[in-house]
């Protein structure tokens, strides 16, 4: 299979426009007999859809919560980038383009990294328009700051709750051709598969999570944003319900599978407290501008912070990274600080945790500027662990915060099944191997307002579509797989709930492919991954029946798509004989303890395959090639 | 901790609901309320009975999926926080604890904890937003905002329609779910054209869905984990009425197309 | 959007915010009359003793205006009425299931009992008339002389006890309802807003103060 990624000719700043003027369009009264299935309302299918049905197509959209509002783009804090320049610091589109290349450490496509940075100006003007209140100055103008490392300021904001108020624009763009009778909304449906009609992709079978209805729909294009698969590690700063089953049935179904072994740890969230931890909250970034990181200097110690003198604690940041200090990117932060840990100097309850320790900042800055500059963080932080940051130092410990692999796409975000567009985190595209604070969002609208709505009216403009009704073999047989498989989970009637395999799963992958990665921990997951899955489909309890609201059920579903999906992940970690971004293979390093790139054999992205159940996956390369921002090593030193 | 739980259960919508007394004996301070119900549930299935249905996602206050009523209060005791960063040791060693859903007629218990709010979404699609279609928007700095009217929407905007202002209002009224979003849209430069109708098409819809009518009793403020005040249903109020006695007939019907 | 008839007018007055300021306006009407009507009546500690009865003489003389303020008096206590008593129906209909335990945080004891204290002030407000305007509830009642008529109606500590526990009914509806007309009337404003919540209980408190002055002073002796 040749990946063909349909990059435009031309030069970098012209493709986009370029391509907008050589793809087809719809005649506007032909609109409305395409109907379009979005799966996801978070800011990539909630903008998308909402976009689409201002265009004029009939739009489907699907989620699984009780409400669009609801998708996990909600608890996004920090900001969205653009490339506005209104501090007037020397920001431009290429500078964001530049920024965004080397922060995914060459691991992204040019080109599409290019057309974001120069759609990020119109989302701000959309969402303001839309009327997100966005941070603004004395003078009415909007506000901006800087943000995970980067030299200038260009992260729009609104208070912690940026990712909320974006999608609420959204969800009300939404809700507004809902409204019109343009969307047709299935909230509280969960995506099972994808159907495909002669090799196109055509329709999708759902289950509605409170009848337990199991419905076929069709259409002429079907979009995932279905967003990102952390949950694969359990313990996640992700929501409970976040999945990798519409993209993982999709992928069976043939859809390729990208770098699936790139995740984001994010260094600064509040440790684990016990054995029934059910998720980990993130605290921002920005803590570390005045917080300082340390562990004791002896193993094992179980004074308290305050007790343990200044000679005998261990800035271990500050040693090993004299020039970026505490500032170092996030994957260098969050592995130093698993290296203290794992010599045994961590603190709190597990020895799973370092300090953050404000205590220095207080005293130089007073407790007043400290609390106005974080005083909601603060705020936060006692509220899970009960300590006062203020008195004694916070405690932080790494988790996994965002994965840039995902179904591979084209330049029209289009996957290598046509009709199946994949957009937001749920698709591989811009970010490379490591995404870059507050891209996230720019990049989830960016493909649902204004790339989608494009390049879908191509591939329906030259595309010969036959009308499908839901009777139709094809979907018919997808149908009763789906309504098998539901039915098989709920007769194995074993004795461990799904909870238990999920957590099982999630620490394997985060013992064996988590911050740190190498060739044994990774065999080792691959032997474990299948014998779960196999003890899984034998002893697995979910109570109830199918056709009722049952959240036992949903949750064996999707952990028995995660059991599938982990293997993948692991053998995409094993095979990538380098270390890149958020994948650090700690055989290959610098002698610093850097992550060490292999440009020459590694400069592609990894396309994965479905071959079959018990089969290995098929590996296919798109070679990456940069003709601007020319690859180097990173130093923090 | 020993704890003694009081939960309603109820199968589907349209089934009759009972309290039901269950005992968790290990819970521990550091869980979280919701983490406490998990493991009461773990502990449910492995005896193979039905565990707790509740709603829940972010485990961040933020989404708005998760809210039970504890002892009476939405959200239970602590301010401004949701159930699901709600902590153990905000209860006692012993305490006997009583778990109802959010409950008024317009939002039909789904099963058990969980209840159904799509009348809010039906609430906003009447009108809680502004008309732009995507690619129609000027240059985002081209209209300037007070700070002080952007801050004071961005209070209005931080509602995560978790449906607690009508669990805890005493006749189910929605109005202060209503007024956060048309005081959040009516308080900004881009959200006059349409502000008068937005908050007659909002209301009818509120008014459709059965909620009930408010006696400004204030238990909604207090219950709203965002600290959303009642100052903005003054808000809507003026706007309303101002609206219904001034605004113009309209022409065409519409959502603003 | 459905549920609109074409007329603003019954558009507004089914709505709920419609219904509550059909309230908020009778409510303020009432509240002018129980203002004026105290103000009238405080006439019993004027040292003329004939100034309470020839104020009366004075409203009866007109009996157009007599009789158009007492319609216009009717049809308010009717709406306001009619209104809560359909407010108070939709109300219980939107929760048709009762929470097994409910705990009040913010409502205090006079808005809860908004449904409570009003029907007492109508009951209160029959015997009244009863009372003082037609006598058939007075022992001694003499329509020429509406100063002796308070007084020795006041005499009698059962018939002042139960003035002093209407008025007090009065107050505890007022102290909610003063605040909440505003709240109705879209006057809430951070800088005006505690000040409006102590003046309404403030309010109340003065009328009730200033009513039940008058059974104390007729049983203290101050008033023969
Ligand atoms: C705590 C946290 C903070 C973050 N902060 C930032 C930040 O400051 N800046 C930034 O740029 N990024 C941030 N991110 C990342 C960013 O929020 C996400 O990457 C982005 O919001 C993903 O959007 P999405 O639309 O792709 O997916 P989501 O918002 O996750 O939406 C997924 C949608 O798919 C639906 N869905 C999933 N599976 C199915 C199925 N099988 N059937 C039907 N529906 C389904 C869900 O219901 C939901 O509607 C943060 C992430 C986290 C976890
Ligand atoms: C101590 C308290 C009160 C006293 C002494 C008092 C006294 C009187 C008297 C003497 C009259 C007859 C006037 C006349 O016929 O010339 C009257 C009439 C009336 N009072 Fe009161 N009153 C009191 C409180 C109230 C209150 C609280 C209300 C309202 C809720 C009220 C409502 C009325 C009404 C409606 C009338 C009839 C007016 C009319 O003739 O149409 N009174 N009152
Ligand atoms: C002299 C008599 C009365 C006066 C001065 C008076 C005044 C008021 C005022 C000012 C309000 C506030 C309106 C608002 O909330 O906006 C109110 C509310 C109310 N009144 Fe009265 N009222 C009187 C009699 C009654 C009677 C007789 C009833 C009962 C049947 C009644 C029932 C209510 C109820 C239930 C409310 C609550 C509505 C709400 O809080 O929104 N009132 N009243
Ligand atoms: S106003 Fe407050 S209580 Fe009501 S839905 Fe919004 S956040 Fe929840
Ligand atoms: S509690 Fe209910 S009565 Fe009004 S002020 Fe809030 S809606
Ligand atoms: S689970 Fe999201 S707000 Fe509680």
């Amino acid at each position: 299979m040749e990946l063909k990624s349909n990059i435009p000719s031309g030069p970098m700043a012209q493709k986009w426009e370029k391509h907008r003027f050589d793809m087809k369009l719809v005649n506007p009264a032909n609109k409305r007999k395409y109907t379009v299935l979005v799966v996801g309302t978070g800011l990539a299918g909630a903008s998308a859809a909402a976009s689409m049905a201002e265009l004029g197509y009939k739009v489907k959209a699907y989620c699984f919560q009780d409400s669009p509002r609801r998708a996990h783009s909600i608890a996004a804090q920090g900001g969205i980038n653009a490339a506005k320049n209104y501090c007037n610091d020397g920001d431009s589109v290429h500078r964001l383009f530049y920024d965004t290349v080397k922060g995914g450490d060459y691991r992204a496509r040019e080109a599409n990294v290019h057309r974001l940075a120069e759609i990020s100006v119109g989302i701000i003007d959309q969402c303001v328009a839309q009327g997100v209140p966005f941070a603004r100055e004395y003078g009415g103008l909007l506000a901006n700051r800087s943000f995970g490392g980067t030299q200038v300021s260009r992260t729009f904001y609104a208070r912690g709750q940026t990712g909320q108020q974006l999608l609420l624009g959204a969800y009300q763009a939404l809700e507004r051709q809902i409204g019109l009778g343009n969307v047709e909304m299935f909230p509280r449906t969960e995506m099972l598969d994808l159907i495909l009609v002669n090799g196109a992709a055509r329709g999708i079978v759902t289950r509605h999570l409170v009848t337990g209805k199991v419905d076929v729909h069709t259409g002429d294009a079907v979009c995932l944003a279905t967003g990102g698969y952390g949950n694969l590690f359990f313990l996640s700063t992700n929501a409970k319900h976040c999945n990798v089953s519409a993209i993982w049935r999709a992928h069976r179904r043939g859809a390729l599978m990208a770098n699936p072994c790139y995740t984001q740890i994010h260094p600064t969230c509040i440790p684990v407290s016990g054995e029934y931890q059910s998720k980990l909250t993130l605290m921002s970034e920005s803590l570390r501008n005045d917080g300082r990181i340390w562990v004791p200097v002896q193993k094992g110690d179980k004074r308290s912070p305050q007790q343990i003198p200044e000679g005998e604690r261990d800035y271990y940041l500050e040693r090993r990274y004299p020039s970026f200090g505490n500032l170092v990117p996030r994957d260098v932060a969050s592995r130093a600080a698993k290296a203290a840990c794992d010599e045994g100097r961590g603190v709190g309850p597990g020895g799973l945790g370092v300090y953050l320790d404000f205590g220095d900042a207080i005293k130089r800055l007073g407790e007043k500027t400290i609390s106005d500059k974080y005083g909601n963080l603060f705020e936060m932080y006692e509220r899970i662990t009960d300590e006062n940051p203020y008195k004694l130092p916070m405690r932080i410990y790494p988790a996994i915060h965002y994965t840039m692999g995902g179904l591979w796409v084209d330049y029209n975000l289009m996957s290598n099944v046509p009709g199946l567009f994949v957009l937001g985190e749920a698709n591989f595209s811009d970010h490379g191997a490591n995404r870059l604070g507050a891209s996230a969002l720019m990049q989830g609208l960016a493909d649902g307002y204004f790339i989608l709505p494009y390049t879908i009216g191509h591939y329906l403009a030259s595309s010969k579509l036959e009308k499908i009704e839901p009777d139709n073999a094809a979907c018919k047989s997808v149908l009763e797989e789906v309504a098998g498989r539901v039915a098989r989970l709920l007769a194995i009637r074993g004795k461990r709930s799904p909870d238990s395999f999920h957590r099982e799963l999630g620490k394997i992958m985060w013992d064996h492919c988590g911050m740190g990665r190498n060739a044994a921990g990774l065999q080792k997951a691959l032997q474990r991954i299948p014998e779960l899955r196999e003890e899984f489909w034998k002893n697995l309890a979910v109570t109830g029946a199918g056709d009722e609201f049952n959240q036992q059920l949903e949750k064996a579903g999707r952990v028995a798509d995660f059991l599938e999906f982990g293997e993948l992940t692991c053998t995409d970690a094993l095979h990538r004989n380098e270390s890149c971004g958020g994948h650090f293979r700690e055989e290959f390093q610098t002698p610093e303890g850097e992550a060490r790139r292999d440009d020459d054999k590694f400069a592609y992205v990894g396309a994965w395959e479905w071959k079959g159940a018990g089969q290995k996956a098929e590996l296919h390369k798109e070679p990456l090639t940069f003709e601007i921002v020319h690859p180097t090593q990173r130093s923090y030193k | 901790m020993k704890l003694k739980l009081h939960i309603w259960r109820q199968r589907g919508p349209r089934e009759a609901g009972k309290m039901v007394t269950y005992d968790v004996p290990d819970a521990s301070p550091e869980m979280s309320f919701l983490e406490m119900l998990d493991v009461l549930n773990e502990r449910l299935i492995e005896k193979g009975e039905d565990p707790v249905a509740f709603d829940h996602d972010c485990r961040e206050g933020i989404c708005g999926m998760c809210g039970i009523v504890i002892d009476g209060i939405p959200h239970g005791p602590k301010p401004a926080t949701t159930t699901c960063q709600l902590h153990m040791r905000s209860f006692k060693d012993g305490d006997e604890i009583v778990l109802e859903p959010f409950r008024a007629g317009a939002f039909p218990v789904v099963r058990d904890l969980a209840v159904d709010r799509a009348a809010f979404d039906r609430v906003i699609a009447a009108g809680g937003f502004i008309s732009v279609n995507t690619g129609n928007a000027p240059e985002a700095n081209s209209s300037p905002i007070s700070k002080k009217s952007a801050d004071l929407a961005m209070d209005a905007a931080a509602c995560i329609g978790c449906g607690a202002c009508v669990a805890a209002c005493p006749n189910a009224s929605a109005m202060l779910f209503t007024a956060a979003k048309v005081s959040h849209l009516g308080l900004l430069p881009q959200g006059q054209p349409e502000r008068a109708s937005r908050a007659q098409k909002m209301v009818r819809q509120m008014d459709k869905e059965g909620f009930g009518n408010c006696t400004n009793t204030r238990e909604c403020e207090a219950a709203c984990p965002k600290s959303i005040g009642v100052e903005f249903i003054a808000r809507m109020n003026r706007d309303y009425i101002s609206a219904s006695i001034l605004d113009r007939p309209e022409v065409e019907g519409g959502g603003g197309a | 959007m459905g549920g609109s008839t074409g007329c603003w007018v019954r558009d507004f007055l089914r709505s709920s915010i419609g219904k509550k300021g059909v309230m908020a306006t009778t409510g303020l009407m009432l509240f002018g009359f129980v203002v004026v009507h105290l103000l009238g009546n405080l006439q019993v500690f004027l040292p003329d003793k004939h100034a309470l009865t020839e104020y009366g003489h004075m409203i009866k003389s007109k009996p157009l205006v007599l009789w158009g303020a007492r319609l216009g008096l009717l049809v308010i206590v009717l709406l306001h009425v009619a209104t809560a008593i359909r407010l108070a129906l939709e109300n219980k209909a939107a929760r048709p299931v009762k929470y097994q335990v409910r705990r009040w945080r913010e409502a205090d004891y006079a808005a809860r009992t908004m449904m409570v204290s009003g029907p007492l002030i109508l009951i209160y407000a029959v015997y009244h008339l009863l009372h003082f305007t037609t006598g058939h509830a007075h022992s001694n009642f003499n329509p020429d002389d509406v100063y002796a008529n308070v007084v020795t109606a006041f005499q009698n500590k059962a018939v002042s006890l139960v003035y002093i526990v209407a008025m007090l009914m009065l107050a505890q509806h007022l102290s909610h309802g003063l605040w909440s007309m505003c709240q109705t009337f879209g006057v809430n404003h951070p800088k005006y807003t505690p000040t409006l919540r102590f003046a309404s209980i403030a309010i109340a408190s003065a009328i009730a103060v200033g009513y039940i002055s008058i059974p104390v002073s007729v049983m203290l002796g101050i008033l023969k």
